[in-house]
Formats: C-alpha cells, sequence, structure tokens
C-alpha cells in the first residue's frame, strides 16, 4: 500500500522530537563503514562476473571534427582482442544531473579532446588498454574551435537575470562601494572511485553494475540512451566511491558496456582510468565574476550587482550556477544580476560538489570583505547588518534563517576579535599570521521520492528505495528514522540501497537526499504507526514506542501477529516550494600564515558554523561538513585545471597534478552545528548539509590571507606565484 | 600497458647484459616505472628486476663519508643515524618528497633516475620531443607552470623533479656506476644533462649500466637546509627547491654550497652563486647579487614566469635563516 504525502504547507509538529528513543540526530557510526574499511563492501567494478570480458575506452585526439575511419583489423588481430565497439549510441559526455534522458551519442561527432569514440573490448584489460591506445583513426579535423571563454561572444541566461532599480546611480551616490572582479578555475569531483560499469544481458533484461548517484534519473536515461524499456533494465549502485557530482547523469563506460556486452554476447566491465575520468566525466567551469556593491553609510547595502561568465560545450544546458545564492543572500534594492556562458570546446562543465555557491560565494564573500575594509567595520557586523528580512527578489519570506546566529557562534567559538582590522599586524619569523571569515550559503533543494518500510513479523524493519549512499550516510540515517519512528534499535533496520527493484529515491545529488529519502521513510512509517496504534485502540499521536514494545508494554512481534506489516511511502514536494526561499546557512573562520618569502599559504586552525534543519546524525553531518571545509581550502589555495591552449585538453588529469588538499593542509577542523527545525524544508525539519561546508569557505581564507600580509587577490586558486606578485614589500 | 618479459637479474653482470639491449629497462622500486608503463609512455620489452643485486646497504667509507646503496629504499637513507647527523639536508630532501609508501619503495638509483613530470610527456597523445623525438614540445606553447627557467633549449623545458639528487648535489656527492667496460664514478652534479637537442638523453648512463651506489663526502658540518616550495604542503613537486649548506665563520660566509631544484633539466649547480657569498658578511643585498648571477640567463615562458621571483626570494629566505641558524 502506498502513503502519498505532498507537502503544501510548513510542518511545524516535529514529530520526530516526540519519539520515545532519541536515537535519531545520535552520532551513530556508519552502518557499512566497517565493509567499507575492510574491502568487503563492492565497488561497481569489484562485482564477481563470470565469464567477463573487459571494455577499455578510446578517446579523441582532436578537439574538433569527424570520425573519418576507424582502422579495426590492427587491433583485431592483437593477442585477445574480441571487439572494436563504434555503436551510433555510444555516449560522448556524460549526461548532466536529473537530465532524464541520454546525453550526447553519435561518436563520429568530435567536439572536444579526449572524447570517447570507440571501445576495444579484450579477454584482459591490458591487452584491451594496450589495443585501444593502438586503434588506428582517421579524422576529418575542424580548425579553429574555440577554446578560451574569454574570447567568444557569450549567451545570456535569461532566467538568471535581474534588473531591479538603478545599480550603477547607487553606486555613484553610494558612501562606499566595491567594484571587483574574481576568478575561479575549474575543478575536478576527484572522487576515490573511478566511473565504471560491468553489463550483463539475459535474453532483452540487461543488468549494470555502476558507479551512480541517481538511479532514478540514470535508468531513464540509459533505456533512453539503448532505446529500451525501463523495465528491462536493472541498474545496481549499492556502494559509490564519492560522485561529488560527477557520478549524477550516467557517463560514457555506462552505455558502452552495455552496447559492448550484447555485441559479444557476454558481460563486460568498463573502467575509465584516473586521466579519463578527469577528462571526460564533468569539469566545474572556471568564471569570472564581476561584484558590484554600495552601501550608505551605515554600511547597509543600496546596490548589489553580481554578473558572471562560465562555460560549456556546445549544446549543453548546464550553466554553473554561480549566482544561486547571490539573488537572496544580502539585502540591497537596486539589483543588477547576470550569468553568460560562453560556448568552447573544452571537456562538459557539469556539477561538481555544490555548483553554483561553490565558486559564487567565494567571490561575493570576498568582496564583502573588501566593503568592510572600506566601510571601517568588522566583516561579522557588514553580515549582521546586511541579513534581509525576506527574499530581496522574489519577496518571499524565509523558511528558516540561521545566518546570524551562525555568525555569532561562529565568532564565539573561534575567538574572533571583533572590530575593524588592518592588515600585516602579526608576524612570527618567516610567516604573515592573519584571520578571516565569510559567510555560507547554500539553496535547498528537496525532490519527490519513494521508499518502502516493512515492519516485519519478527520486530525488525527494512527499507527499501534505489536511493544511492555515496559516501554521506544515507544507510545509517534511514535507520535511525525508521528506528525512532517504529521504536527499533537502528542495528535491527536492514536498509537497502541502490537497486532500480526497490522503490524510487531522489538520488543523491544537490545536497537533497538526506531530507527527501527521509522524508518518504517518515511518511512509510507514519502509515506503519497508524496500523499499529490501530491495533490498540489508540491513535498514531499517542502511540509510544521503543525497544520494540509500546508504552503499555505489548510487543511488536505480538501486535504484527506473525505478520509483516508493509508500507510505500512517497513524498513529494508542493506548494511549499513557491511560498519560501529555503536555503542552509552558516559562517567560516579561518586562521592562516602566509610566507612572507615564497607566498606559501598553510590554514592553521578553521571553524564552520552551520544552520540547516534537524541534523540527523551528528557524525556524519560533521563529516560532510568537515569534508566541505576540506574541499574550501582546496577552492582557495590548490585546485585548479589546466587546459592546454592549443587544443583545449585537459593537461593536469591525475592525483598527482591536480591538487586537492593533502592531510597535511587541513588542520583540526571545528564545526560548530546550529541545531534548528524548519518545517517548510521537508516534514522531518531537516534541510541538505552535503554541499553547505564548501560555499564560502574559500573566501575566509582568502580574507585571512589579506588581513595576515596585505596581498589582496583576486583569483582563486592563491598559489605562491600569484601570492608573491601580489604581496607588499 | 603492453606485453613484457620479466627477469629477475641473478647476478650485476647478467643486469647489465640484459639492460644493454634496446627495449630494456631495469627496475626497481617501479614507482615511477609502472606508472609510466600503464600510461605507454614507457614500452619495454624486456624489464630487468634488480632488486636482489645486493647494493641495499648504507655504510660507512674509509674517509669518513657513506656510501648509499643503489637499492636502499629513500625511507631507509632519510632515516639512517648517520644520514640525519652528517647529511640532514640530504635527510630532508627525501622526506619533502612524494609520500611515505612511496618513499617506502623507492629507491635511490630510481630516484636518480625519475623522470619529467611534464603533463605532454605523460600524455602519449601529445607532441613531446623527450618520448618522441622530432614531434614538438607540447608545452612551450602550452601550460608550463612547472618548467624550466634555465639550461632550456628549444627542444624542450622540461625539469628534473626530484629532491634527493637535489641535496647530493649541494653535498657533492658522486655516483657509482657499473657497466659492461666496469666500474666508473660521476659527480651527481654531473650526472644529468641538459635537453640540448637531445632531451631524451637524461642523464650519463650508457646502455646496460646501472647504479650501484652514491658517496657521499665527508661530513662537512654547516647548517643543512632542503627548502621545498609548493602549493600543497606534501604529495606535491618542487616549484622551486633549494639545498644550502652554509657556513660563517667570523660573520663571513665561509661555506655556502647551493643546489637548486624545479628549475632546470637537472639539479642545477652554479658554482658562481656560492663564491660570490664566500668572504662577505650577509645582507639583503649580498643575498639580492648572488640571485642575479643565479638568475643572469634565466628565461620564463609565460606561466613559469614567476619561477624567477620566487627563486630569488626562496634564497633570500634560505640565506636569511641560515645566518640566524649559524650566529
Ligand atoms: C605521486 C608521486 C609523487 C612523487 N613525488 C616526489 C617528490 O616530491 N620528490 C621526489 O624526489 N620524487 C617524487 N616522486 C618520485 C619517486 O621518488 C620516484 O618514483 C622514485 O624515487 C623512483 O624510484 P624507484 O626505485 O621506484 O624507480 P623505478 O620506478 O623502478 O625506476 C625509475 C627509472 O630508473 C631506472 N633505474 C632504477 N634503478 C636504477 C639503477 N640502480 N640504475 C640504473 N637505472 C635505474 C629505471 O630503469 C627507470 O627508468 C613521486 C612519485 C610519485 C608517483
Ligand atoms: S618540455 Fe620536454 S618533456 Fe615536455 S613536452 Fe616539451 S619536449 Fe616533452
Amino acid at each position: 500500500m502506498t502513503v502519498h504525502f505532498k507537502q503544501d504547507e510548513p510542518d511545524n509538529s516535529n514529530r520526530l522530537d516526540g519519539m520515545k528513543q532519541g536515537v535519531l540526530g545520535k552520532p551513530l557510526p556508519r552502518i557499512e563503514g566497517l565493509a567499507k574499511v575492510t574491502g568487503t563492501a563492492p565497488y561497481a567494478a569489484e562485482y564477481p562476473v563470470e565469464n567477463c570480458a573487459e571494455g577499455v575506452l578510446v578517446t579523441s585526439t582532436i578537439t574538433r571534427g569527424e570520425v573519418v575511419a576507424i582502422d579495426r583489423t590492427t587491433v583485431l588481430s592483437m593477442p585477445g582482442v574480441i571487439a572494436v565497439v563504434d555503436d551510433e549510441k555510444l555516449c560522448t559526455r556524460a549526461a548532466q544531473g536529473t537530465a532524464n534522458e541520454a546525453p550526447m551519442q553519435g561518436p563520429t561527432q568530435v567536439c572536444y579532446w579526449g572524447q570517447p569514440i570507440a571501445l576495444v573490448v579484450a579477454e584482459t584489460f591490458e591487452q584491451a588498454r594496450d589495443a585501444a591506445k593502438h586503434l588506428n583513426v582517421e579524422y576529418r579535423e575542424e580548425e579553429g574551435a574555440p577554446l578560451d571563454p574569454g574570447v567568444v561572444e557569450p549567451e545570456e541566461q535569461e532566467d538568471e537575470t535581474v534588473h531591479q532599480g538603478d545599480l550603477v546611480y547607487a553606486m555613484a551616490e553610494a558612501a562606499h562601494s566595491v567594484d571587483v572582479t574574481y576568478t575561479t578555475k575549474g575543478h575536478a569531483s576527484a572522487a576515490m572511485e573511478p566511473h565504471a560499469a560491468i553489463a550483463e544481458w539475459d535474453g532483452d533484461m540487461l543488468t549494470v553494475h555502476a558507479s551512480l548517484q541517481m538511479l532514478n534519473y540514470n535508468i531513464s536515461e540509459l533505456a533512453d540512451a539503448l532505446d529500451m524499456e525501463e523495465d528491462n533494465i536493472r541498474l545496481i549502485s549499492r556502494f559509490v566511491g564519492g560522485g561529488f557530482g560527477s557520478k549524477l547523469g550516467i557517463s560514457e563506460e555506462v552505455v558502452a558496456a552495455a552496447l559492448a556486452a550484447k555485441q559479444v554476447g557476454r558481460p563486460v566491465r568498463v573502467v575509465q582510468s584516473r586521466q579519463q575520468v578527469f577528462q571526460t566525466v564533468m569539469r566545474r567551469s572556471e568564471t569570472t565574476q564581476r561584484l558590484r556593491l554600495a552601501a550608505d553609510d551605515n554600511a547597509k547595502l543600496t546596490g548589489f550587482g553580481h554578473q558572471a561568465l562560465v562555460s560549456n560545450l556546445p549544446g549543453e544546458t548546464f550553466a554553473e550556477p554561480v549566482l544561486q545564492s547571490s539573488h537572496f543572500m544580502y539585502g540591497g534594492q537596486n539589483r543588477e544580476l547576470m550569468l553568460n556562458v560562453a560556448r568552447i570546446h573544452r571537456m562538459t562543465a557539469g556539477s561538481v560538489r555544490a555548483p553554483g555557491e561553490a565558486v559564487g560565494m567565494p567571490a561575493l564573500e570576498g568582496a564583502m570583505d573588501v566593503l568592510a575594509e572600506k566601510a571601517g567595520i568588522d566583516p561579522v557586523d557588514l553580515r549582521l547588518r546586511n541579513i534581509p528580512e525576506n527574499d530581496p527578489e522574489e519577496d518571499l519570506p524565509f523558511s528558516s534563517h540561521k545566518l546570524a546566529e551562525c555568525l555569532k557562534q561562529g565568532a564565539e567559538a573561534f575567538g574572533w576579535d571583533k572590530g575593524p582590522r588592518k592588515p600585516r599586524q602579526r608576524r612570527e619569523g618567516e610567516w604573515w599570521i592573519g584571520t578571516g571569515m565569510a559567510s555560507a550559503a547554500r539553496v535547498h533543494n528537496i525532490s519527490e521520492a519513494k521508499s518502502r518500510v516493512t515492519l516485519k513479523a519478527d520486530g525488525t524493519a527494512l527499507v527499501e528505495t534505489d536511493m544511492t549512499d555515496i559516501g554521506t550516510g544515507t544507510y545509517t540515517i534511514l535507520a535511525q528514522i525508521a528506528g525512532e519512528m517504529l521504536g527499533l534499535d537502528p542495528k535491527q533496520v536492514l536498509v537497502e540501497l541502490g537497486d532500480t527493484r526497490h522503490p524510487r529515491g531522489p538520488g543523491s545529488g544537490g545536497s537533497w537526499g538526506a531530507a527527501s529519502i527521509g522524508s518518504a521513510v517518515y511518511v512509510a512509517c507514519k502509515a506503519i504507526r497508524e496500523e499499529l496504534a490501530a491495533k490498540i485502540g489508540t491513535s498514531e499521536e499517542e502511540l509510544e514506542l521503543s525497544a520494540a514494545k509500546t508504552a503499555t508494554g505489548e510487543s511488536l512481534t505480538d501486535l504484527l501477529e506473525g505478520k509483516d506489516l508493509i508500507r510505500e511511502g512517497h513524498y513529494e514536494p508542493g506548494d511549499i516550494e513557491d511560498d519560501y526561499t529555503a536555503s542552509g546557512f552558516g559562517a567560516f573562520f579561518a586562521e592562516v600564515r602566509v610566507n612572507h618569502y615564497t607566498g606559501e599559504t598553510r590554514v592553521d586552525r578553521m571553524l564552520g558554523a552551520f544552520g540547516f534543519g534537524r541534523v540527523l546524525n551528528a557524525k556524519t553531518a560533521r563529516s560532510q561538513c568537515i569534508g566541505g571545509i576540506t574541499w574550501s581550502i582546496g577552492v582557495a589555495l590548490t585546485e585548479a585545471l589546466e587546459f592546454d591552449p592549443q587544443d583545449g585538453h585537459l593537461v593536469n588529469c591525475d592525483l598527482a597534478e591536480y591538487h586537492v588538499p593533502v592531510h597535511r593542509d587541513v588542520p583540526d577542523l571545528e564545526v560548530v552545528l546550529v541545531e534548528e527545525r524548519d518545517g517548510a524544508a521537508s516534514p522531518i525539519q531537516a534541510k541538505g548539509i552535503g554541499e553547505l561546508g564548501m560555499c564560502g569557505g574559500a573566501a575566509a581564507i582568502a580574507n585571512a590571507i589579506y588581513n595576515a600580509c596585505g596581498a589582496r587577490l583576486y583569483d582563486y586558486p592563491m598559489t605562491p606565484d600569484r601570492v608573491i606578485a601580489a604581496m607588499p614589500d | 600497458m603492453r606485453p613484457f618479459q620479466y627477469t629477475r637479474a641473478p647476478s650485476l653482470a647478467e643486469a647489465s647484459h640484459l639492460i644493454a639491449g634496446k627495449d630494456a629497462l631495469a627496475i626497481a622500486g617501479g614507482t615511477n616505472l609502472l606508472d609510466l608503463m600503464k600510461l605507454q609512455v614507457e614500452t619495454p620489452g624486456r624489464l630487468a628486476d634488480i632488486n636482489r643485486l645486493g647494493f641495499a646497504e648504507i655504510e660507512d667509507t674509509d674517509d669518513g663519508g657513506l656510501r648509499l646503496g643503489a637499492l636502499a629504499t629513500n625511507t631507509e637513507t632519510a632515516v639512517h643515524p648517520r644520514v640525519r647527523a652528517d647529511y640532514p639536508v640530504l635527510s630532508r630532501a627525501i622526506l619533502a618528497g612524494a609520500t611515505q609508501q612511496l618513499r617506502n619503495k623507492a629507491t635511490n638509483g630510481g630516484n636518480l633516475c625519475q623522470r619529467t613530470r611534464c603533463f605532454y610527456f605523460t600524455n602519449i597523445d601529445q607532441p613531446c620531443n623527450k618520448r618522441e623525438p622530432g614531434s614538438g614540445c607540447g608545452a612551450i606553447e602550452g601550460i608550463a607552470k612547472l618548467h624550466a627557467i634555465l639550461g632550456t633549449s628549444d627542444q624542450c623545458i622540461a625539469t628534473y623533479p626530484g629532491d634527493l639528487a637535489v641535496a647530493l648535489s649541494a653535498l657533492g656527492a658522486t655516483v657509482e656506476i657499473s657497466g659492461d667496460k666496469g666500474e666508473r664514478s660521476v659527480p651527481v652534479r654531473d650526472f644529468h644533462c641538459l635537453p640540448g637537442d637531445t632531451p631524451w638523453i637524461e642523464n650519463v648512463l650508457k646502455p646496460g649500466e646501472i647504479i650501484t651506489g652514491i658517496v657521499l663526502p665527508a661530513p662537512v658540518g654547516g647548517t643543512q637546509i632542503y627548502r621545498k616550495v609548493r602549493e600543497r604542503s606534501s604529495y606535491a613537486f618542487a616549484l622551486v627547491s633549494i639545498a644550502a649548506v652554509i657556513e660563517l665563520t667570523d660573520g663571513k660566509f665561509s661555506r655556502a654550497d647551493l643546489a637548486f631544484g624545479g628549475l632546470a633539466h637537472k639539479p642545477w649547480h652554479d658554482q658562481r652563486v656560492g663564491d660570490a657569498l664566500l668572504g662577505q658578511p650577509p645582507s639583503d643585498t649580498l643575498f639580492d647579487k648572488a640571485a642575479d648571477i643565479l638568475l643572469e640567463d634565466a628565461r620564463g615562458f609565460g606561466e613559469n614566469d614567476f619561477k624567477i621571483p620566487l627563486t630569488r626570494r626562496t634564497l633570500r629566505a634560505v640565506l636569511t635563516q641560515a645566518t640566524e641558524d649559524a650566529a
């Protein structure tokens, strides 16, 4: 039986707080943690499949043009080689998140250097890799593909454009104004597990083990790519070794494995090499952002301008949503926002953790620091003065707004020195030391979700959905929600994820996973509770369950009388989405040291305070925050994709040369969880936390660099070369 | 990876013989070679595993120096009590490189022979004169942030990426080599070559020659510093590095042995730089003069222009630190 709940009104009943056990929110360790660290949790490529052949993608060595001919004879005579697949259904790009349809197909049309154009299948991986490198491909190259976002006429993303009042006038009249341009470089998701798939056919039935974030969309994308019915496809992604956006949509290896398995009549595994993952999946676009801030003599914003230029391939709908939180972050009645996208022939740009705010907030929060300095006030104070009552563009109320609390609690916990600030005040030996802060914001997303919950006759429970756990803790929080609602120890709740045989979840993406699927589980459990309450002649509201018993001592097993109780919860966001502006908020504080001679910057300590609705598990939530702050360090100091100016290929395509922060770059990070309940966010009063931790943190570091050594930089990442160029003598 | 024949060399002579042929390479720790084989940058038909040949000892020499076996690992070398006590610049240089796991496997000989990290060298679908003579140099017009500013040629602007050899160069160590024509010794400072018109030749080893050891001279004392500048604080190659052995007597430099990493196709040693310091009292003006000499012929390729000021600043930092430590 399916119970459908469409949320049109805020739910401030906070039902989960009324439960007896209080297991929700507890810092329980991850259910699957032991399996993962002992290597017994199989990832996509690790499923033992008999008679499996190995496929390796062949990628283009031109930037734009056509594949005229492929000489398969040479490689087919190489040892172990079984087939060359160049089916027109092969995908040449990964699907964008929530695309729900096949990504670009047709491998003869080349649009970027490194694009997949064929697959070589052999008995062993080494044979396939060798043959893939030897495949002779004849191209007709089209010269002159634009590669530099700065030189093409960009397209305006009109739905992002805001003209409100007169910003130019506000800037001219302002007591304090800032007009600065920031740049950010491209980023990679750099998930540990490479993209991989094993495809197996049984007649017309296709089973694919893959590493994907959103099976509910991925199944439609794959069905569309192969021209099949969804019912004939089963996708399995029980464990995903990180996604960070790069596995939102199906990528090239999934379709290639399916086509190859059909062609050679046996299972085929395709694992992308690290270099291929970097070069063919998704990049976060580089950005150029102009910020204009006008303020009156009380440092209240009167004007707000944010224009951004991003890039993508022709034919892609995704444009890094740089302005996403800028629309509502601060007041200022004169507003000018615009997002432009340049069509260039670098690899596909798409979602990388916190698309939009990950780069938009560091620019905005850098500019706010410049404004605080000009206005001669404390940067925390500047933020506090400019928190808007309502969404300044839509005139909607906020569902909840914890920015002020985060700023205050964060400043307190960090030991922030209040008052106007002056750079270059503290030096220890070669090192300048300084502090900086920034606000955090990440829009709250929520999505339709289904989950089946079975309260078993033996007094245990089963939760089933095709939702994924990409390392975030989904298994654990769902066991906690169901355990809390049903009066069970979470250990008594078996959670089965990542299989399209189960009801459709929301997928892991946009930080919406926990709130969305958690709500579906909540809806199902509530229905089960109603049933149980009826059995003992009480109401669901009155029903108290703990330790698998009711308050009056009846055990669940007795109540169930040998029968399982099954409910499917179907959660759907309704009008609630249009009636409120919903976002997670937070604040970052950082202390850095900058080497006077070499410009090297190291973060000494960093703190983030975040408000994101109900905390479902204090440990996994904190982990998400720590991960986010770590990414902030990468954005601020080290991470940058470098593209060749001649052919647009991504040059630093491995983990030795794409510099994510390493342990030594990450000090002990402090996280302050600012508890709140947001009834308009979801019926479990939770918002997302997967991305908030990196939405602005880079600016806290950038502002600390300035405070430390007086180098005001406008280009991320702030590498030694840039720091020494901007360092005063 | 292409199929290859693997032989565990039973003796040095046999190993020399095995790798004298075309298409054959020695493998030690494999931390560099195997990566390059997977990328098909290196495609040897035969591999001679030299790991069981002995020469893994670290032992005193008659004149009070130290002999590092070519097969001793980087970790064993860095933590050796005599290395730590008498040649701290070497210990620090090693520990500034790679990661613990890599250093546990990496050997001293392999470290000297590691190949450049140039992005175009490691991508076989890009032009590279070093990998494929005559195909062009992708880096000169491309992304050259890591690349050299000294001793470049119009054929190749790659750097030697290692740390260990930079310290060895400052210490004036010697490489011991064995081949079918017998044994010879080459100063580390002369071991690596500049790219010139033959960028594929990176060092003086001839076909069949194997490094058996590295000899450190008797300890020289002084203040020993290894300074490695990089974006992230571990697991990254040097933008610029400096190995320094410095001594001051009566307030004047009496020893100034300096070598530089990240600047050239070899660890860079310019006798004139140290000489300019000798007999002089430390001062910022003096440090700048030394930098002027070092960087006289330096040339950037756009992206790596910053290495010129960065080297100057880092040299100032190192000499300032050495002066303070000595005082
Ligand atoms: C991600 C990463 C980061 C790294 N970072 C650093 C760093 O920061 N600093 C640094 O210095 N190094 C760094 N390294 C390089 C590392 O130090 C080298 O890979 C290692 O020292 C090579 O030693 P090996 O024994 O593994 O050599 P192998 O890989 O076995 O061999 C390398 C080459 O040397 C030849 N060779 C090996 N031994 C001999 C011998 N005795 N005589 C003649 N030829 C020989 C081989 O034929 C081969 O061509 C890094 C490596 C990686 C993978
Ligand atoms: S710099 Fe040297 S190694 Fe790099 S591409 Fe040019 S020739 Fe090859």
